[in-house]
């Protein structure tokens, strides 16, 4: 397939980002970034795909046998799943606290800080 | 055998992620988003990464398009309702000036 | 800066990004390439040390110090998000009314509660066997929770999930993946080693130190999520403001 998954994991990337600066509501910029994170998902494993290759777990499998793909990008991938959401949320709770004392989640009508 | 299913998962996905970011009202946009924590985790399944995929799909289609409602319910109910003159930017000085 | 000034420096930027990561990309190794030299070598290392999924040992030995980072900026989230969704002093706290289900939705998760919740304690403790561990398991588990208030009301979920023991345990479970660190570095002299007898491959003690990282994170995950979710739904279900009308029930 030549370099096109990693072509479609940039263009995931600059879409989520071009998102990120026309954003009009805080909540749809957070979508945005959750999509701009799954395109490193899209990366990391396309980059450790092998051909043929199987999963990288041994427990029904002869070791040796087959080849297996790459399972280190695989678990930096993994962890990163799971914390982008909490951090998501933690964004999400960040947004909130901003409509209870402004007013609004519209990041263009936020023009500076206030007490 | 397995690079037809790989070239059409990330097809989808690229699709999703684009029609996600456009998508500007974000229930909208949540439910496009669990399409593609969904063809998130097929893409990693065939990808040969169960244990990403398996991630994903509990994250993806549940955990985050939930808390983004969750959100939009929170942040809404009190623009939805406000049809006091002002409601919108300015109207917090009511609130904070006591 | 005004919205087109905003697009027009997006632009350049874009097309800076878009021209050196497609460069990058033709010069990078083929996609489904043969060779994975870092892959191979963690496969040795994991048969190594007789734990059948790859994945795990990777996250929860080889490269546990990098784990134990991710685990504390999920603490951390959990923290932020805690103290920035605590009810403020023009709020109050409305009890959610209890509501009426449909009997067939009640049965729904009355059979399915148990059964989710087995399925995601089984993918924690086999977690260095099977696909699984304790980030997968953990969210798998918080969510299960939750059918609760489908297949009942708010008042029930509320029963179900004690939140200050959750708190604590969320506390608990990252101190303990730290004090596993420092017991490897007691027992052999180096922070996270995997010191405890190995066990036969394929088997749930096998792996050493792994299961147990696994169930560290698996319940700190899981406290985590559900204590973050159930600051979300008292927002958005029973905290109102004061200048928030009151909801029609």
């Amino acid at each position: 397939m030549g370099p096109w998954p990693y072509l479609a994991a940039g263009w995931i990337l600059l879409v989520a980002l071009y998102g990120l600066v026309t954003s009009r509501n805080l909540i749809h910029a957070i979508g945005c970034l959750a999509v701009a994170q799954s395109s490193t998902y899209v990366l990391l494993l396309s980059v450790g795909y092998r051909r043929g290759g199987t999963a990288p777990v041994f427990s029904d499998l002869r070791p040796g046998s087959r080849p297996v793909v790459d399972p280190v990008v695989q678990a930096l991938a993994l962890t990163d799943v799971v914390v982008g959401a909490t951090v998501t949320a933690l964004l999400l709770a960040l947004t909130i606290q901003l409509r209870k004392r402004h007013g609004t989640v519209d990041p263009q009508a936020l023009t500076g800080l206030r007490g | 055998m397995n690079t037809p299913l790989v070239a059409v998962a990330i097809g989808f996905v690229t699709v999703c992620a684009t029609i996600a970011v456009l998508t500007r009202e974000p229930v909208r946009q949540a439910v496009v988003l669990a399409a593609m924590g969904l063809g998130l985790s097929v893409l990693f399944a065939v990808l040969q990464a169960p244990d990403v995929a398996l991630s994903q799909l509990a994250v993806g289609t549940a955990l985050t398009p939930l808390l983004i409602l969750l959100t939009v319910r929170k942040v809404s109910r009190r623009s939805t309702a406000g049809s006091r003159p002002g409601a919108g930017g300015a109207d917090r000085d009511d609130g904070t000036g006591r | 800066m005004s919205a087109r000034a905003r697009l027009l420096m997006f632009a350049a930027a874009a097309i800076v990004i878009g021209v050196f990561y497609g460069v990058a990309s033709a010069e990078t190794p083929s996609f489904g390439r043969a060779s994975h030299p870092y892959g191979d070598r963690a496969v040795a290392a994991s048969l190594a040390h007789r734990t059948a999924n790859v994945v795990s040992s990777v996250n929860f030995d080889i490269r546990a110090f990098d784990t134990l980072g991710e685990e504390s900026i999920l603490f951390g989230t959990v923290l932020g998000a805690t103290l920035l969704l605590r009810l403020a002093r023009d709020e109050r706290r409305r009890p959610a009314a209890s509501e009426r289900v449909l009997p067939t939705t009640r049965l729904f998760g009355v059979i399915w509660l148990p059964v989710a919740l087995v399925v995601g304690v089984y993918i924690v403790a086999h977690g260095q066997l099977s696909p699984g561990g304790g980030f997968q398991g953990g969210v798998v588990l918080a969510t299960a929770l939750h059918l609760g208030y489908i297949a009942a009301d708010y008042r029930v979920l509320e029963k179900v999930r004690p939140l200050a023991v959750l708190d604590v345990a969320d506390s608990l479970a990252a101190g303990a993946f730290t004090a596993m660190g420092l017991a490897g570095l007691a027992a052999a002299g180096a922070f996270l080693k995997n010191v405890l007898p190995l066990g036969t491959f394929n088997e749930i003690t096998s792996g050493g130190t792994v299961p147990l990282l696994n169930a560290a994170v698996g319940v700190e995950v899981a406290s985590g999520v559900i204590v973050l979710l159930a600051h979300f739904l008292d927002q958005a279900v029973e905290i109102t403001g004061n200048d928030e009308p009151e909801e029609a029930r």
